[in-house]
Formats: structure tokens, sequence, C-alpha cells
């Protein structure tokens, strides 16, 4: 019955979406204040109908109520609780409802906030928003509806796939839709203030902080499946240039894209038009990405065609509203005239070389993710694109952005001079030729990949500790820093956890050692500077699948330093093996144990690592949020904005009044 | 089923591979440690058929074992690095290169990136060109030359 219930508000909602899609944009046409005024109660209204929704699946996960057949295909009773419920999103449909239970909240919380913003802009930003809604609405309760029942229930389910049941995988998918749908917030901003006509400061100011959530959640959230992959695969690769991973990759280059030129946009009322089209842009990659993950067509052309429907629906949406949105930018962008002006050095230009190594790694993950596609389709060629040409064709840009960076940050906004820049990040300089320069001695022979990428991410720590340092002035006033607004922080912290990826990525595909060996209970072996030892191998039972575990100790100069217990594992519902690798996590290395089979002549198969700096990987991607959260709790932000200037005080100029 | 566990991977995952376990196995390895290292930079630049994008050196299917046996014979036998990969593609096909060729239209692919940094590196020079100039002050319409003129002359 619940179910039912749940199945119910997911069309109520629907319902009040279609409404709230359409009555709120004819009153902002026609300045009917009682028309628009739907528009709010409406967006909250929806949101409470779909997390009822959400909530009466997730109920139906918690309590294994195998009359539902999206439980029974993706659930199982002996599985633990976090599953259960993490199994909710864990499948087509249900993170399909996860989805549009996010738009809904975005919605919600829209509805709430800006009270600042005009109300024809509130209006049409939340009709916007429920359009994106009502598509995927139909698409759930059309082509995939989470509430179908089963006309005989079964005893029990067929488990979730092994490889989702772990607590890095229950929190990476909502974290990732967080993200992706949070740039449907920058989208119906853009689409909204096309259909006013007016783009200024104000609008930046709003969009700002929704792109900076989303891509705080983006970032939390790639972190995340990095990790898991990291952890779980057994062999500590982090990034796999996947189609799936591109497709969250590219929209978080759009979105550092967007907030980086928002900033101009609110600063210096310039590049607004580049800032409409790439609020477009993020929020048409976030699509591309739910279609890829969706159809599967990049992973394979025939699981594609197992589901032909749904792809469909997908990219019938997908081209609907980037193609859409897109001739209405085309139509209305001219309307958006610059009024800054600014010398050829200056932040603006800056910001500028910013988007375009941004905009360009996207283009390149882009044509890289498609290109087996394309060739296959249009040429006949059936060829792979692998991380050996990511790694060539879109780190260059990475690299490049990273040696600009520093710079950037602190030449002056209007009008600035590159050798004063320069000079104020000697010292950071220096200090980071002289760490490449130590790492290079020390290493002896190996390749660059590491003092290069030592190089590059000291650069650029040490020229966000300039940043900070140049806007307290002097390092005899340090209660200065106290006062420093927190959206500089913000930027100084986000800029070091780039910096300290970078050098982290670097540092670990240089560095890394690999030990694969047969080893005998009892008889000791060297990796690096490591004694391990294989104690014992035994079989255990978990709640829901059987496990092996071996114990092996790891001693260095004759200290015990920790107990490792690598395990497999094999799940006999989904009848799937795993691999849990077991990790000594330390601050400057990783001892990574992996446990393979049993060998003939005795003995097991254990590979061992050693992973210097991996943590951080994401130690950096953490910091990035965490500079992302300072910025976005800035007072700026959390007072409201003020309202923006009406025509009456000649603000806008003619040419944007004319284009209403 | 399969099916099913496809969706389930494909859903979640913004991830990843989905064999597990020890790729490259202990009785493979050769003892001379230049070949083996030839051997496994040349693997992981090779895919395996029947994974979804994993190069043969992490997978662990049958064939990527396979493949990996035959890579180190022919490195044993003496072939180059090239040749080795020449082999395998003449067997295999061009799918089984992670690291794609520069020939035919895979030029367009190499080149799309370079490509567009210049173009977009241009319109933001003549962007930014464009707004280092001391705006001129735009022309008054007729009508506000009307009202200009209305408030001077009331004035004097």
């Amino acid at each position: 019955m619940i179910t039912e219930f749940g199945h119910f508000a997911l069309i109520l909602a629907f319902m009040v979406a279609v409404v709230q899609m359409v009555v709120p944009m004819i009153g902002a046409y026609k300045r009917w204040d009682g028309w628009m005024a739907v528009a709010e109660p409406a967006a909250q209204g929806q949101f409470l109908f779909t997390f009822f929704a959400f909530g009466t699946l997730m109920w139906a996960f918690a309590t294994s109520d195998f009359s539902v057949e999206l439980v029974v295909l993706n659930s199982h009773s002996a599985k633990p609780m976090l599953y259960k419920l993490a199994g909710t999103w864990g499948n087509h449909e249900g993170s399909m409802l996860l989805w549009v239970l996010i738009v809904t909240l975005f919605g919600a919380v829209a509805s709430f906030g800006g009270n600042g913003l005009p109300p024809t802009l509130k209006a049409r930003v939340l009709s916007v928003q429920a359009a994106i809604a009502v598509a995927f609405f139909i698409f759930i309760l059309f082509t995939s509806n989470p509430f179908v029942r089963v006309a005989v229930p079964p005893f029990d389910g067929q488990d979730l796939n092994p490889l989702l049941q772990d607590p890095g995988l229950a929190f990476h998918p909502p974290f990732l839709y967080l993200g992706y749908v949070g740039l449907s917030m920058a989208f119906s901003f853009a689409v909204a203030a096309l259909i006013e006509g007016r783009v200024d400061a104000a609008w930046g100011r709003w969009v700002r902080p929704w792109t900076l959530a989303a891509w705080v959640f983006l970032t939390i959230g790639i972190g995340l499946g990095s990790w898991w992959a990291y952890y779980e695969l057994g062999w500590g690769g982090f990034w796999f240039w996947d189609p799936v991973e591109n497709a969250s990759l590219m929209p978080w280059l759009l979105a550092a894209a967007l907030l980086h030129c928002a900033i101009v946009v609110e600063k210096r009322e310039v590049l607004k038009s580049w800032t409409v089209l790439l609020a477009i842009l993020a929020f048409g990659f976030s699509l591309i990405g739910t279609f890829i993950v969706r159809s599967g067509l990049l992973t394979s052309v025939h699981a594609f065609a197992n589901d032909p429907e749904r792809g469909i629906v997908i990219l019938v949406i997908l081209s609907l509203f980037t193609g859409g949105a897109l001739m209405l930018f085309a139509l209305r962008a001219q309307a958006l005239e610059a009024k800054g002006v600014f010398g050829a050095v200056s932040r603006e230009s800056a910001l500028v070389a910013n988007n375009i190594l941004l905009a360009v790694g996207c283009f390149v993950v882009f044509v890289g993710t498609v290109w087996p596609v394309v060739a296959e389709m249009l040429f006949t060629r059936k060829l792979s694109v692998g991380p050996p040409f990511f790694e060539a064709a879109f780190t260059p840009f990475m690299v490049l952005l990273g040696l600009l960076l520093p710079i950037g940050s602190i030449i002056p906004w209007k009008r600035g001079k590159v050798r004063r820049s320069l000079w104020s990040l000697r010292y950071a300089a220096a200090l980071a030729v002289a760490l490449a320069g130590l790492a290079w001695a020390m290493q002896s022979g190996q390749s660059l990949l590491g003092p290069v990428g030592l190089l590059l991410g000291a650069w650029i720590v040490f020229g966000a500790i300039v940043d900070v340092s140049l806007r307290i002035g002097s390092w005899t006033r340090l209660s200065r820093l106290w006062r420093l607004p927190r959206a500089d922080w913000g930027k100084a912290v986000a800029h070091a956890g780039f910096g300290v990826t970078v050098f982290a990525i670097a540092g670990l595909l240089a560095w890394q050692k690999e030990d694969i060996r047969v080893a005998r209970l009892n008889e000791p072996f060297q990796v690096g500077p490591y004694h391990l030892l294989l104690e014992h191998v035994s079989q255990e039972p978990g709640p829901n699948y059987s496990s092996t575990v071996a114990q092996i100790a790891v001693t260095r100069d004759g200290q015990l330093i920790t107990k490792l217990h690598p395990e497999k594992r094999i799940y006999p519902v989904a009848q799937m093996p795993t691999t849990e690798a077991a990790i000594d996590f330390r601050f400057t290395r990783d001892l990574y144990v992996v446990l393979g089979d049993a060998q003939d002549g005795g003995g097991w198969a254990i590979r061992t690592y050693i992973k210097p700096f991996a943590n951080w990987i994401w130690g950096g991607c953490l910091l990035m949020a965490f500079g992302g959260l300072l910025s976005l709790s800035d007072r700026r932000f959390r007072v409201a904005a003020p309202g923006r200037k009406t025509g009456k005080t000649g603000a806008p100029p003619p040419v944007e009044r004319s284009a209403v | 089923m399969m099916r099913f566990v496809r969706r389930c991977v494909l859903t979640l995952c913004l991830c990843l591979p989905a064999t597990f376990a020890v790729a490259v196995e202990p009785d493979e390895i050769l003892s001379d440690p230049v070949l083996e290292n030839r051997a496994r930079d040349i693997s992981q630049g090779l895919r395996c058929l029947v994974c979804r994008n994993e190069s043969i050196d992490e997978s662990h299917a049958e064939l990527a074992r396979d493949l990996r046996l035959l890579v180190r014979e022919r490195l044993v036998a003496g072939d180059s690095n090239d040749e080795v990969v020449a082999f395998v593609v003449d067997r295999y096909g061009e799918y089984v290169l992670l690291n794609p060729t520069t020939t035919g239209v895979n030029w367009l692919l190499w080149a799309a990136g370079p490509i567009m940094f210049l173009i977009a590196a241009g319109v933001g020079i003549v962007y930014v060109r464009g707004r280092d100039k001391p705006t001129q002050a735009a022309a008054l319409s007729a009508q506000e030359q009307a009202r200009l003129d209305e408030i001077l002359n009331g004035e004097t």
C-alpha cells in the first residue's frame, strides 16, 4: 500500500511540476503577480511529494518488500541495512528518482531563498527548473517506473551487485548527482536571464553560489568514486579515463570554468554572454553524462541496443534542453552587452585564459570519449581511445593552467603588470624549483614526471600562500588573517588543494613500487624497505559472503609496523568474487597488499605496492571542496544580495532594455 | 542476468572495470627484469577485448592472460616493442590499441585539442585586445540628443 502511495505522490509531483512550469512563466510575461507567486509553493510541494515517493521506495528496500520488482532485482534480505538503503539508488530506476528528487530539492531551496531576486526572474528560474523536472518525471513514470509490483513475490531478492556494496559507493552517487543536478540551477538562471534579456552583477552573484555548491558536490563525488576504485579494484588505480568517469569530469571542468567567469560578471560586468553559454553547456554536459551512463552507448553499442527506449528518451531531453537553450542564446546573446574595460594584462584576462584552458580540456575529454563511436559509425573503424591518449592530450592544458594559476590569482583587476606579479611570486618560484631539484637529485635517474609534478604542485601551493600574504599586506599584522573575507580564504585553499592533487598524481605515478610474487607461509620477503611475512590464511564467513583472509605482518628495520588482512570474497547470491585490498594508510605513503589465488605448488599470489602520496590525491580534492565551502560561507552570499538596480535609475543601458 | 548486472554497474558507477583480483600472475613474470619491464609497458597499452575499458595488464580475464603470455613470448623471441604491438594488432585489429594511432582520420582526434586551443586562444586574444581600448562614448540616440538639448536649452 505504501508503495502505491509513493507512486501516487510521484504522479502528483509531476502534475505540480507541470503547473509550476507553465503558470509562473506566463505570469512573468504578463506581469501578473498572482501567477508568478504560484512558483514558490509549487516548488516546495513538488519537493515534498517527490521526497515522499523516494521515502516509500527506500522503505520498500529497508523492509525488503519483495513484491516490488525493483527490490527483487536489487536487494536481498541478508544484506546489511546500509546497503539495503543505498540499494535504493543502486539501480537505474531508483537513481533516476534520486536525480529528480535533487532537481526538486534545488528548486525548493531556490524558492525559499532568493528574496532579493526580481520577482519575474525568480518566477522564470523556478519555471525552467520545473521544466527540467517535468522531463525527468515523464522519463521515470513512462519508461523507468520504480514502483512496479510483481504478480508473484519471490521469497528472496537477487542481491545488489557486490561491487556496489561498499560505503564509498553508497555515498558516491548522491554527491555526484547533487553536483550534476546543482548545475541545473545555473542552467535555469541562464535561461531565465536570456528570456529576461538581462545579465548583470546581481545575476552573477546569484549564479555563483549555486555553481560553487554544484562544483563542491561534484568534487566530493568524483573524489569518492576515485577513492573507491583505489581501494576496491585491487591494484590501486585511481582514474581510468572510462567513459562514465569522463562523464563526471566534463561537467566538473566546465563548472570550474563557470564559477571563475561568474566572478568576472559579478565584479566587472564583462564576459556575460560567455558565462551564460558556459552555464548552458555545463548542465548540457551533466545531461550528456546521464545519457552516457544510462544508455551505455559508449561502453558498448550493444548495451545501448538492449534498452534503446530509455537512451532515446534521454537523448531527446538532452537535445531539447541544450538545443533549445542554445537557440535562445543565439537569439538573445547580443542583448548581453559588456560594460567593463580592462587591460590585456589583468585579472580579467587571466580568468579568460583559465576559461579557455578548462573548456579546451573539457573538449579534449569529450572528443576522446565519443571518438570510438564516431569512428565506428562514420569511418567504420573499430578502435579504442584509452588512458594513453588522455594523458598525452589532456595533461598539457592542465599543466599550462597550473603554471598560470598563481600569476593569474594575484594579478590586479583592470590593469596589472606581469613583472610586478612575478616579482611577488619570486620566493614561491624559488622554493618550488628548489624542492623539485631536491627530488630530482634524490630519485637518481628515474623519469622527470615526479620532479616536474612537484615543481608544479609546489608552485601552485606556494602561490596560494603568496596570494593570502598579499591580501594581508604584511605578516607582522597577523590579526588581519582573521578578518580576511572567507571568499579569499576559500580561493587560496581551493587553489592549494588543486596543487596538492597535481603533485600527488605525478608523485604516485612516478614513484610507486610494485611487487608480484608467490608468498609461502612464514617465508618473509622484502618490498622496498619493508619485510612482509604471510602468517596464515583462513576462511571466514561474512554477513552475505564468504571470505578468504590472509594475515601479513609488516616490519621495517625489525620493528613491527602493522598486520594487514587482505581478503578475497565470494558473494554466493550474485556469484561474484571481489578482492578487498589491505592498505596501511600513512601520511607519505600507502602500503597496499592484495591477496591472489592459491598456487598449485603451495603458497599464495601476493601483490604488494608502495604508493607514495596516495592519500594526498584525495586530500587535495577535500581541500578543493573545503575551499569551495569556505567561499560559499562568505558573508556576501549569506547576506541577501542587494536588489537589482531598476531601469529607472539608469543602470542598465538602453541596449539591454530594448531587448526585453 | 548479465543485463541486470551490467545495468547495476552502469547505474552507480561512475566506475570502472568490473573485474578484480590479480592481473599479472607471478608465474607469468619473466626472469629478465628488462624484458619484463618492456612487457609491462606494452601490455599497459593493449586493451583486453572482453572487458570494459581495461588494459590486459589490469585484467583478470583468461584472454588477457593469454595476450600477456603472447607478448612475453614475442619479446623472448627477440621482437622489438613495436613488432610485438604490430603482431597483436595484426591478429585482433586496431581495437586492441588503447593509444589510438595517428593514421587516417585519427589525426583529427589528436589535432582536435590543439586546434580548438588555437581557435579559443585567438578568439580570447582578439576579445581581450578589444576590451583594452578606452571606450568611446556611445553616440547619443536622437531621442537622447533631443532631451539633452532640452536640458541645456532650459538651463541657459
